[in-house]
């Protein structure tokens, strides 16, 4: 109760710090005294007290402090502690909160960090960030208060979710707000400097920094969500094609976009409109983000049940947002003419260019096919969806001269380059496309557009890895990253071509059995656990090598909510993941089996950690050339 | 005459707009064929040609209505006036469940039989499509 109290304050205590600081640095915007010696007090003073308001809420769901509705809602005596904290963030007011934690952290460490940049370039941008930040406390005080007081006090909460409590989704929600909102920072920044009118060389150093770190966030909370859903929902893929996930890709494809142009900025001084265009973007889709997902609008595997209330809040909030940002890019910005036609065809900077335009391509083909069945719901209240065909359709003939792009971009020069000495370009290009077709033939695939794909995505791995041993350590952050990538590709296409799937009910004792494998139900044991029994099956598998491995996938259920959930048991090797689920259909004795065999699996998730690792590479070298 | 330049600026212009026009059109076209569109048992009822596309069927799964053997498992889907039967091959939800709401993706067969390809998952037992709570709450 005490903590709620304390809570609840602390947040209004940080919303008041946070007009106070909005009304200073508006009145003392020349003044660099202020900044060092007020405003940086004050902006860790909100931090505290958003920090204070998080723990007490923390406390709460550990004492299992049911006065609260939050905890009532979401947690349970029973819970283990891990859940306990972990369902801090696991449901709306939480998680909201959370981001209020990093968006007053961010501006905090921002303040502290920034040493060579104009005072009131720094003041701006803690305007601007004040409005997010002021928006957002409004938004959680007002719409979805974490510590609304329950009376009578209830003895049991709800409990969380089951198929929440999990290692990989405790920490996912966190790591993915990490680079959300990040990107926050890098909205107001660049609002500011163009205000200022001091998008330069320096101011792209300086940025690029941010820019880099809310990157290897998302890409890595991207991960963990799809490791996730592809143990615990049973469906044996990573990527659905999901709204909710869709709506966490959109802002990294506007993200990475946004990298390869600060890039181009720090070196030549162009395309500063698309960096201007590509941070409002990130952060505005974000935000979207963030609305779809909590307030029920999207039809979606993912939904949890939500409150529509809260969406208008959020759209108008976004408007706002987005209205200023285009009034401060229109009035204030004016691009630099000199440099800005100065393209030839064959540089880096065109071919970044390039991949930026499909980039943005790829960004349409997701943001279309997420919003459109919203759009038609709203219109025509016809009901549909939009499916995984759709999109593999629009995006992998796109991904061949986006792979090759992304191959010989590096190689040439700024500015101006020519062909002297690519002589093995050519070569590595054959090669690539003699192996794609040899491969493809021995397992008799003969799908053209997977020989040409699979050839430009070998052709990239190719050229990466010559890269290592010939260029050693120039350019090494974005050879990492490139080379992650083609990996990814190449893991993924494979994946798909040589998955093998069996689905078919079995009572126990009973033998599936086909060419290629021979699955015996042997056992059942049960166990029970604190808070969930369960039925363990045990499995003995043979494929037509002979090969024997044993799998004893798991079906849980939870006594609080009564939810069952299938434990997937999965063998994973740097080859192929064996992958078996099962679930008992209501009132039968056959159980529901599915067995998969997917190659390369683990590649998958190694790729996604390579590609962050070329930016965190990037992240440290520039904090040593300081 | 023109300048040069002008002339290259013009056919920037006429590449960037053709371009767009293209893209739009691919994704439309695209949408139109991938689109996969829900329908209650009352909806399929009142058609007056069979689907041949994919669909969705949304509802509750009749009560006593799920018989499985090993190779297939059928049951009705109700929207309270009119039902459907689903065969389904395939791997099955955690939440599917006699009485409680469900989607299947597949194809129609006819009026009353329905093939189904794909049975959707839900998160939460009091979570219920918004769909499914739609078609039940016409009645």
């Amino acid at each position: 109760m005490i903590y709620s109290l304390v809570g609840y304050y602390s947040l209004v205590l940080g919303l008041i710090v946070g007009l106070t600081l909005f009304y200073f640095s508006f009145k003392n915007f020349n003044n660099a005294t202020i900044l060092n010696s007020k405003i940086l007090s004050f902006t860790f003073l909100q931090f505290f007290f958003v920090v204070i308001s998080f723990l007490c809420l923390i406390f709460s769901f550990v004492v299992s402090d049911f006065s609260n509705e939050t905890v009532f809602n979401n947690s349970h005596t029973t819970k283990p502690l891990f859940y306990k904290i972990s369902g801090t963030w696991g449901n709306h007011e939480g998680s909201l909160l959370l981001w209020l934690l990093v968006l007053t952290f961010f501006i905090f460490i921002f303040l502290l960090k920034t040493k060579n940049q104009p005072t009131k370039y720094k003041i701006l941008t803690l305007v601007f960030q004040q409005v997010i930040i002021i928006g957002f406390f409004i938004f959680l005080i007002k719409t979805s208060n974490p510590f609304n007081y329950l009376f009578p006090i209830p003895v049991e909460g709800l409990g969380l979710n089951p198929i929440l409590q999990d290692p990989a989704l405790a920490i996912h929600p966190p790591i993915l707000y990490l680079g959300y909102v990040g990107s926050s920072i890098i909205f107001s920044s660049v609002l500011s400097a163009t205000a200022l009118k001091m998008i330069s060389i320096s101011w792209a150093t300086h940025i690029k920094k941010w820019i880099l770190t809310s990157w290897i966030f998302l890409t890595l909370g991207i991960l963990l969500g799809s490791i996730w859903a592809y143990y615990e929902l049973g469906w044996g893929g990573f990527w659905f094609w999901d709204p909710v996930e869709n709506v966490s890709l959109m802002p990294w494809l506007a993200l990475t976009t946004l990298l390869h142009c600060i890039m181009v900025l720090e070196k030549k001084n162009i395309l500063s409109s698309w960096t201007i265009i590509l941070s409002i973007a990130t952060f505005t889709l974000s935000m979207c983000g963030t609305f779809l997902v909590r307030s029920g609008i999207l039809n979606s595997v993912h939904t949890f049940a939500n409150d529509p209330e809260r969406g208008v809040f959020i759209l108008i909030f976004l408007f706002i947002l987005i209205f200023l940002s285009l009034f401060i890019f229109f009035f204030f910005h004016k691009d630099n003419e000199k440099n800005s036609n100065q393209f030839f065809w064959l540089s880096k900077e065109t071919s970044i260019l390039i991949n930026n335009w499909f980039m943005m391509y790829f960004l349409s083909v997701v943001l279309i096919g997420t919003v459109y069945p919203i759009f038609l719901d709203v219109i025509s209240s016809e009901k549909i969806s939009v499916g995984p065909p759709f999109y593999h359709k629009l995006i992998m003939p796109f991904l061949i001269p986006f792979l090759l792009m992304m191959a010989i971009g590096p190689k040439l020069k700024w500015i101006k380059s020519d062909f002297e000495n690519k002589f093995y370009l050519i070569c590595l290009l054959l090669i690539s496309i003699f192996l794609a077709y040899f491969i493809l033939k021995s397992f008799n695939q003969k799908i053209l557009i997977n020989t040409i794909l699979i050839s430009s995505a070998l052709y990239l791995f190719f050229i990466t890895i010559r890269d290592f041993f010939v260029k050693k350590y120039k350019n090494l952050s974005q050879n990492i990253s490139h080379f992650g990538f083609s990996l990814l590709i190449l893991s993924i296409l494979f994946n798909n071509l040589f998955s093998s799937e069996v689905i078919t009910n079995l009572k126990l004792g009973e033998t599936f059995e086909n060419s290629k494998v021979n699955i015996y139900f042997e056992s059942i044991d049960s166990k029970k656990s604190k808070n969930y029994d369960s039925i363990i099956a045990n499995f003995i598998i043979r494929n037509s090598n002979g090969e024997e491995d044993k799998l004893s996938p798991e079906l849980r259920i939870y006594n609080q909510p009564v939810i069952a959930t299938s434990e997937a048991d999965i063998k994973t090797s740097l080859i192929s993941d064996k992958f078996i689920v099962v679930n008992l259909v209501q009132n039968q004795d056959y159980f529901n089996v599915r067995y998969q065999v997917k190659p390369l699996m683990m590649w998958i998730w190694i790729s996604v950690i390579l590609i962050s690792f070329g930016g965190l590479i990037s992240l440290i070298k520039k904090n040593h050339e300081k | 005459m023109y300048g040069r330049k002008v002339k290259l600026r013009f056919l920037f212009v006429v590449i960037i707009f053709s371009t767009l026009i293209l893209t739009t059109l691919l994704i439309l076209k695209s949408l139109e064929e991938n689109v996969v569109y829900f329908q209650s048992p009352t909806d399929i009822k009142l058609l007056n040609e069979l689907e041949k596309n994919k669909i969705r069927v949304g509802g509750m799964v009749k009560k006593n209505s799920i018989s499985i053997n090993a190779k297939e498992l059928n049951f009705i889907i109700t929207d309270q006036k009119n039902e459907i039967n689903v065969t389904y091959s395939g791997a099955v939800p955690n939440l599917f469940a006699e009485g409680k709401g469900v989607v299947a993706e597949g194809f129609l067969k006819d009026r009353n039989f329905f093939s189904a390809t794909k049975i959707l998952a839900k998160h939460d037992e009091n979570y219920m499509p918004p769909e499914v709570k739609e078609a039940l709450g016409e009645k």
